[in-house]
Parts: structure tokens; C-alpha cells; sequence
């Protein structure tokens, strides 16, 4: 009992990361996490040992990230303070990043996030997802082609580029 | 698996590292001969490099208190679980479900809790730690008896290694079913360790209880019931250490 909640402390700060970057907004991310270490606690007996307690919390945390992503739609396009500059590396660019994958659609981020961030294999991702691989593929694909559209573009350029290649 | 086309999809694997060797050398090499898919490539590793640079600093970050709360079971403070679990050896279930709703919120545990809190704010404190110092443990404890309106006594913990540092009076609080003021006796160990016994004064006599503990942020005490008092004895140390301690003041005390 208490090694669970022990293996769930581990996990919060790559939670945290994780919600972060789907949300851009530091307490609805805290609000997910704190949702998903709730209800991994009243479904621990669901939990497989063996297999990833990672994946098994990534998943429950991206399904509440969907279930509220329509209500956040407002807060997750104005991207004014969004980028706190004291991070290493450059700030402007990171805005860029985070202005434009916040005008990604919640399932093309969550795809190029649990990649690109969460280095997880296009296997995993498909069984978190419960999507093909395919679907996997053609999601990152179209995602990526998203951002660097975005990003070579100048900021407040149109949001909706239409985009269509899906593999 | 050999000399097959190199896809959309192998550059995007080759980007995330999921190709085997073998592929890989070959999607390296038809990237040399490729510029516009090596420019692509390499935006988007770019793109992952800003992932990182982005947010990998959210994991350096303190994890917020309500989170690290969060992972005990049922939103309970981990010392309050802890407590539960102890009270809960040899008790029916039912009955025990009874007496938690019955008592807890305004009984022994919010008294627990509150002397907890105390121990945090003022052991803490370089300056001030107690309004008055040992030096007049007289006074001290003829105040603290006055304002508890009951006979107080500041254990001797010296043969533990702690001597009196003094004492201070906690406010009363009606919402916590102690609307009495509680005394606070501090005490120091030679290596700058503090403990803090809590005191508090019923009218009537309580059921008497055996040490219970309950533990907050590295801090635990043991509190328990001897008549129309309640102890609650705080510190940081090892729980052992604290429980022998606990020990020492309730054989001085029921003398």
C-alpha cells in the first residue's frame, strides 16, 4: 500500500512536465495531475504490476486532459505569459514552440508531446492512445508539419493552416 | 528488411530513434543525399530539442503540496492516514467508522494536529523560539498553570539529552474544540535538535489513550490522554527516539 503510493510520488514530476506541456497552463496541469494521482489511488487494483505504472498514469492523465480540453479552449489559444524566460536556452524560441503547439488539436499534441518529450516508442504511444500505429504515425506526422509551419512562420500569422497531408 | 524506401515514416523514426542500426545507416545515407528531407529531419529534432528545453525544467520544480498529499490514500494527510491506521489495529470496522465521524474532527487528532503546526512554526524560529526562556522556569511554569487554569509541569528530559529551552502560551481556538489555550514546552538537544511538548487542560477527565502518532512533513508526534490532560510530544527525530522521549514524559507526568 504504502510502495504504491510511493511509486506515485516518483512519478509527479513527470506527470507535472507531461501536463504542462499539453496545457500551458500551470495550475489546470497541477489540477490534472492531482486528478490522476486521485484516481489511480481508487483504481490501484486496476494497475498490472509489471507493466508500466508511467504509461498507466500518462493515459489516465491525457483521457482527463481530453474530457476538459473543450471547457480550457479559451485559455489554451492567448499565449501572453505562457513562457517563463529563465529557462536555459532561447526564450523567444520557446514561446514559439509553446504558441504554436498550443494551436495544435489536444490528440496532435498529445502525440508529438509523448514523442518528442516523453520519448516513448510509437508502440507505446498506440497502446496509450488505443489508436493503430498508423494512426499513431500520421497524427505525429501531421503534427510536426503543423509546427514547423508554425514556427518558420511569423507569430500571429493565421492559425488554421490548411493542412491536409495525412498519411 | 533491407533496401526497402526509405518512407515519410523512417525519417520521422530516425528523428526519434526507434530505427535499428541497419536502417538507420541506411536512412543516414539517403539523407546525405537527400538536403530538403535532411532540412526536414532536422527541423524537426529541433522541435524536440524545444520540447525539452521548454518543459524539462517543470521537472526540477518543487512539487507542489497538495500533489505530494494527494498520493496518500483519500486525500488524508499522511500523518492523519498513519494515525488512522494505528487506531484501526484490533478495532471492528464498523465501529470504527462510527467513532471516526464521532470523534475526530474535534477531538485528539485536530489537538495533534495543532501542536504539530506549532512545533513547525516556532522550533524554526532563531530568535524567539519561546516567550520565556528556561532560565525562569519558575515563572514559566506558575504562567502557563495560570493561564491553563491547571497545574503545569515541565518534564526533566535531560537524561534523554534535552534540556528547557522555555515555553510560550498557543491561543485558544473554538474551531477546534480547544477553545482553552494550550502551553508549548521547548526543548534542545545538544546538536540544535527541538521537541515541543503540548499541553493541554479539559475540565473533565478524558478517556485515557495510549501513544498515538501522526506524522507531517518529517515531523511526528506522539500525543496521548492522562486524565484532564492532553500531550502531544513533537520532533523531527527518528520516531523511535521520539516514542522513548514520550515515554520519559508520561512516567514524570503521572507521578
Amino acid at each position: 500500500m504504502a510502495d504504491f503510493a510511493d511509486e506515485l510520488a516518483l512519478q509527479i514530476p513527470r506527470l507535472r512536465r507531461y501536463a504542462r506541456a499539453l496545457t500551458h497552463d500551470a495550475a489546470w496541469a497541477d489540477d490534472l495531475v492531482q486528478d490522476t494521482l486521485e484516481r489511480a489511488l481508487q483504481r490501484r487494483w486496476l494497475f498490472r504490476f509489471g507493466t508500466s505504472i508511467t504509461a498507466w498514469l500518462l493515459t489516465m492523465l491525457y483521457r482527463l486532459y481530453l474530457n476538459e480540453a473543450p471547457r480550457h479552449r479559451i485559455t489554451s489559444v492567448p499565449l501572453e505569459d505562457v513562457a517563463e524566460p529563465a529557462a536555459p536556452g532561447d526564450p523567444a524560441q520557446q514561446i514559439d514552440l509553446q504558441r504554436a503547439l498550443a494551436r495544435l488539436s489536444p490528440e496532435h499534441r498529445a502525440v508529438i508531446v509523448l514523442v518528442g518529450l516523453e520519448q516513448l516508442s510509437y508502440q507505446e504511444v498506440a497502446e496509450m492512445l488505443n489508436v493503430p500505429i498508423g494512426t499513431v504515425m500520421s497524427r505525429l506526422a501531421r503534427a510536426r508539419e503543423q509546427m514547423r509551419k508554425l514556427l518558420s512562420e511569423q507569430p500571429a500569422a493565421a492559425g488554421t493552416s490548411p493542412l491536409t497531408r495525412v498519411k | 528488411m533491407s533496401s526497402s524506401p526509405i518512407t515519410e515514416i523512417d525519417l520521422h523514426a530516425h528523428v526519434d530513434g526507434q530505427l535499428d542500426p541497419a536502417r538507420r545507416a541506411e536512412v543516414e545515407a539517403y539523407l546525405a543525399a537527400h538536403p530538403e528531407a535532411a532540412a526536414q529531419v532536422q527541423a524537426w529534432r529541433t522541435q524536440n530539442q524545444l520540447l525539452h528545453a521548454a518543459y524539462d525544467k517543470v521537472l526540477n520544480e518543487p512539487v507542489p503540496l497538495r500533489l505530494s498529499t494527494a498520493v496518500q490514500p483519500r486525500r488524508w494527510p499522511r500523518g492523519m492516514a498513519a494515525a488512522i491506521a494505528w487506531l484501526s489495529c484490533g478495532l471492528a470496522a464498523g465501529w470504527f467508522s462510527h467513532a471516526m465521524l464521532q470523534q475526530q474532527p474535534s477531538g485528539h487528532v485536530v489537538f495533534a494536529q495543532r501542536a504539530l503546526a506549532a512545533h513547525v512554526l516556532f522550533t524554526t524560529e532563531q530568535r524567539h523560539p519561546v516567550e520565556v526562556p528556561a532560565q525562569q522556569e519558575a515563572h514559566l511554569v506558575a504562567w502557563l498553570s495560570k493561564r491553563l487554569s491547571a497545574p503545569i509541569r515541565a518534564p526533566s528530559l535531560q537524561e534523554q539529552g534535552f534540556s528547557l529551552l522555555g515555553g510560550r502560551l498557543l491561543p485558544g481556538e473554538a474551531a477546534s474544540g480547544s477553545a482553552s489555550p494550550l502551553a508549548q514546552l521547548m526543548y534542545e538537544s545538544a546538536n540544535g535538535e527541538r521537541l515541543t511538548l503540548t499541553v493541554r487542560h479539559a475540565s473533565q477527565p478524558q478517556p485515557e489513550t495510549g501513544f498515538k502518532v501522526l506524522e507531517q512533513n518529517g515531523a511526528s508526534v506522539f500525543y496521548w490522554i492522562d486524565r484532564e490532560y492532553g500531550y502531544a510530544l513533537s520532533g523531527g527525530i527518528d520516531k523511535t527516539r521520539l516514542l522513548e522521549v514520550a515515554r520519559a514524559v508520561d512516567a514524570q507526568l503521572r507521578r
